[in-house]
């Protein structure tokens, strides 16, 4: 007995030691985190990267949400904080300045392609055709009738419009944790409330109130991944709900999309400019971290590379559409300063 | 007292007349029980036969059997790095480092697109997208390190069995509703019709799932997608619990019951113990994430953080039951011991901890298991990343069997991972099994024996 409890201290005590010891290694693997809609393509780059250069170690993309990302990627510089935020916006200014004031300046902004935001619904429901104006009478708590702002009235979509089926509105939205959730704001409900002729004489301040007040009774904010949303759409299949176009296009076998101002989205209609809810994608290198962090350096090179995420690349066969080539090389270049 | 006053042959009389309602109330009570177990069994077999249901196709995988010829003219590469005579060790490694880097920029998807070419019937018409969908994509790493284990393969043709794609295996299992049209589906309608050529002239069959345990997880090829990275990353969690909270739980469970004078200090560490066991585990989670991460600068998403906050996790359990193991020893085998002269340490650990070592050991092994299955205070300490590498030390990143269950939860192509899920949810609950087993046989022994 007297035995084993000496082992178990003296393991207790190598424990420790090997714990104080490893603080002093530097890290030698490129830590990753940020945007759920980044993420399946940063993985994938990842493994292909630890697959194809045997010199180094295949990065771990750790998620969290593109603000999450930031708020990591913003702790600071050195071995416990991540060397790439994954993002589906671009950082926001309070962000940037969140970052230098933990002394991290150097922040190299890449991207590298696009991604469409697609409204999709159960496979078996009703076809929709959707226009900006119609979703945000949908969705906006508040919403104009005969020149004048009223609680929302409506229950169904053929109410909206007698184009849409006759079915009850339910919506499944990112909520605000999420990079595409801004994107939806900025690209559909704003422009929608613009169009939908909101009564004159209002403030700003009223006028925003108008666009981001939500109605709580069909709406509802998913936190969590696109599963989350289809899990929504399985239960009630009368919702709508919001997702990145590379998850609809792996799924299509269950959810049918919605064509928005008579465009269907596909990695075409993105890539040409013609389907309007579209977004740029991004990750941001530490710069301070470059040349302390094997890799780090060549993963970036190697992300932006043609067999990635050029045309035909390998990205693209996981739902990314690309960037024209010269934008890619001026990224590249600025990167490279 | 009135009742004092009744006569024999009332109180007879109360006694009968409340005894039909006293029997009603014991049978109503027994179906009661016997509802409450038939809805608890229902429910319990509800979920393993839709885990079942769900997992057991997973176990079995779509093979791909191919005859690929290192083709020279496809394969444009210099010959291998040979160590020159008095070339130094560095000076090698970078000539073969370099000799590899070019080796992985090849193509060595033609590769694999002739060897399908080849296995497909004469003058089948596909394009090369297309045919490329039917193995998966890790294929082509799995042929270049073939050839770099082996550079005089060039110009050799062996056959190899690679790892049908993803959507090839929702495709042969009916994953995917076989009906739907051209539009709905993820692979086009030639690639179909050959995976279906494919399988019945046997290049392609169906084997057991090695990759499921062989693996680490993958997103690129999910085909390929293992546990192999979370087992090794719950193999050092489970180490540095064992390794830390049971000495440290049975000793302070010894010194608490044993050595500890009762005084209101005491009462309060108990009451706290006691407490300290029924806290939400997302807490433990914040608590590690705050004092491991944060403050000792701890690496992110290492089972050395995860294995420390699950120990933190699992000390109250320990404890309690060792104190309870401790209580329940006879005074009289303490006062023998002491009578004896034994001095008190002697006592507790010569007499009084032999006889509780069963059941310190079951409550043990189920904290562990307890601490195996946890989820939320991973996801905190940043151990939900993806890792596609295998933890060789607890302090490289790592993800655990439970965080894997939910990272595979999540992914985009439903279709193949649902099944792959439920898979690892049947070895997670073999591991529960395995281990609740073992403890259950050790007590019997070990108690027979004391």
């Amino acid at each position: 007995m007297k035995t084993a409890l000496y082992a178990s201290a003296a393991a207790v005590a190598l424990a420790a030691f090997g714990t104080t010891s490893a603080f002093a290694q530097s890290r030698d693997t490129i830590q990753i985190a940020g945007s759920s809609t980044v993420l399946p393509f940063s993985s994938i780059v990842a493994e292909e990267f630890g697959a194809t250069f045997p010199e180094f170690r295949t990065p771990v993309v750790g998620s969290g949400g593109t603000g999450g990302g930031f708020r990591q990627f913003c702790e600071g510089v050195g071995d416990n904080t991540i060397d790439i935020a994954n993002a589906s916006r671009p950082i926001r200014d309070s962000e940037r300045e969140a970052c230098l004031a933990n002394g991290v300046n150097d922040i190299r902004e890449i991207q590298f392609g696009f991604d469409g935001i697609v409204f999709a619904s159960s496979a078996n429901g009703g076809d929709f055709a959707l226009t900006p104006a119609q979703l945000f009478k949908a969705i906006a708590a508040k919403v104009p009738v005969n020149g004048e702002l009223v609680d929302n009235p409506y229950t169904n979509w053929s109410e909206i419009d007698a184009s849409l089926p006759n079915q009850p509105i339910a919506l499944a939205i990112p909520a605000s944790n999420h990079g595409t959730r801004e994107v939806f704001q900025e690209k559909v409900i704003t422009p929608g409330a613009l169009a939908s002729e909101l009564p004159e004489g209002l403030s700003a301040e009223e006028k925003t109130a108008v666009e981001t007040t939500f109605r709580q009774d069909v709406v509802v904010e998913i936190a969590g991944d696109y599963t989350e949303t289809l899990a929504r759409l399985t239960a009630d299949p009368n919702t709508v709900g919001v997702f990145g176009l590379s998850f609809y296009d792996q799924n299509r076998d269950t959810l049918k999309v919605a064509v928005i101002d008579g465009v269907t989205p596909s990695l075409e209609t993105v890539a040409a400019g013609q389907y309007p809810v579209s977004r740029p994608l991004y990750f941001y290198v530490k710069g301070e971290h470059l040349g302390v962090i094997p890799g780090l350096a060549e993963f970036t090179e190697y992300f932006l590379s043609d067999g990635i995420s050029g045309n035909g690349g390998i990205l693209e066969g996981a739902g990314l559409i690309p960037q024209p080539a010269e934008v890619t090389a001026e990224v590249l270049a600025a990167f490279q300063q | 007292m009135t009742d004092t006053t009744l006569s024999a042959a009332e109180r007879r009389k109360l006694v009968r007349d409340g005894l039909a309602r006293r029997h009603l109330n014991e049978r109503l009570f027994r179906t009661f029980g016997i509802v409450a177990i038939c809805l608890a069994l229902g429910f319990v077999a509800l979920l393993f036969t839709d885990v079942l249901r769900k997992g057991i196709p997973a176990f079995t995988q779509s093979n791909l059997h191919l005859e690929v010829t290192f083709d020279p003219e496809l394969l444009k590469i210099d010959a291998a790095p040979v160590r020159a005579a008095g070339q130094s060790d560095a000076d090698f490694r970078s000539a073969r480092l370099g000799w590899e880097r070019q080796v992985a920029m090849l193509n060595w998807n033609t590769i694999i697109e002739a060897g399908l070419r080849d296995a497909a019937p004469a003058g089948f018409e596909i394009e090369s997208r297309q045919l490329l969908t039917i193995s998966e994509s890790d294929a082509r790493h799995r042929i270049r390190q073939l050839f770099v284990n082996d550079p005089d393969l060039l110009g050799q043709t062996i056959s190899v069995d690679l790892l049908a794609s993803a959507n090839t295996d929702n495709w042969i299992k009916g994953n995917i509703n076989r009906d739907l049209g051209d539009a709905q589906q993820q692979l086009s309608a030639p690639a179909r019709a050959l995976i279906d050529i494919f399988e019945q002239d046997g290049t392609i069959t169906q084997g057991f799932a090695w990759s499921l345990f062989t693996n680490v997880d993958s997103r690129s090829a999910p085909a390929s997608a293992g546990l192999l990275g979370a087992l090794m990353g719950t193999f050092w969690m489970m180490l540095i619990v064992i390794v830390l909270a049971v000495p440290i739980g049975v000793g302070s469970a010894i010194y608490l019951e044993e050595f500890a004078p009762k005084s209101r200090l005491t009462d309060l560490i108990e009451v706290n113990i006691n407490n300290l066991a029924a806290v939400p585990s997302i807490v433990f989670g914040l608590l590690g994430a705050a004092v491991f991460i944060n403050w000792f600068r701890l690496p992110l998403s290492a089972p050395l953080a995860g294995g420390l906050v699950l120990t933190l996790m699992t000390l109250p359990t320990i404890i309690i039951a060792t104190r309870a193991a401790l209580k329940g020893v006879s005074p009289a085998l303490r006062q023998a011991a002491l009578g004896m002269g034994a001095s008190r340490t002697q006592m507790v650990f010569h007499h009084v901890l032999p006889v509780t070592f069963p059941s310190i050991l079951t409550a043990t092994i189920i904290g562990v298991a307890q601490a195996m299955g946890e989820t939320a205070p991973l996801l905190l300490i940043g151990m939900n990343a993806f890792v596609a590498s295998v933890p060789g030390t607890p302090i490289e990143q790592a993800t655990a069997l439970p965080v894997q269950i939910y990272l595979w939860q999540g992914n985009e192509n439903r279709n193949f991972f649902e099944a792959r899920t439920s898979a690892a949810i049947l070895v997670l609950l073999g591991f529960m099994i395995t281990l609740n087993a073992i403890a259950i046989f050790l007590r019997s022994r070990l108690e027979k024996r004391a």
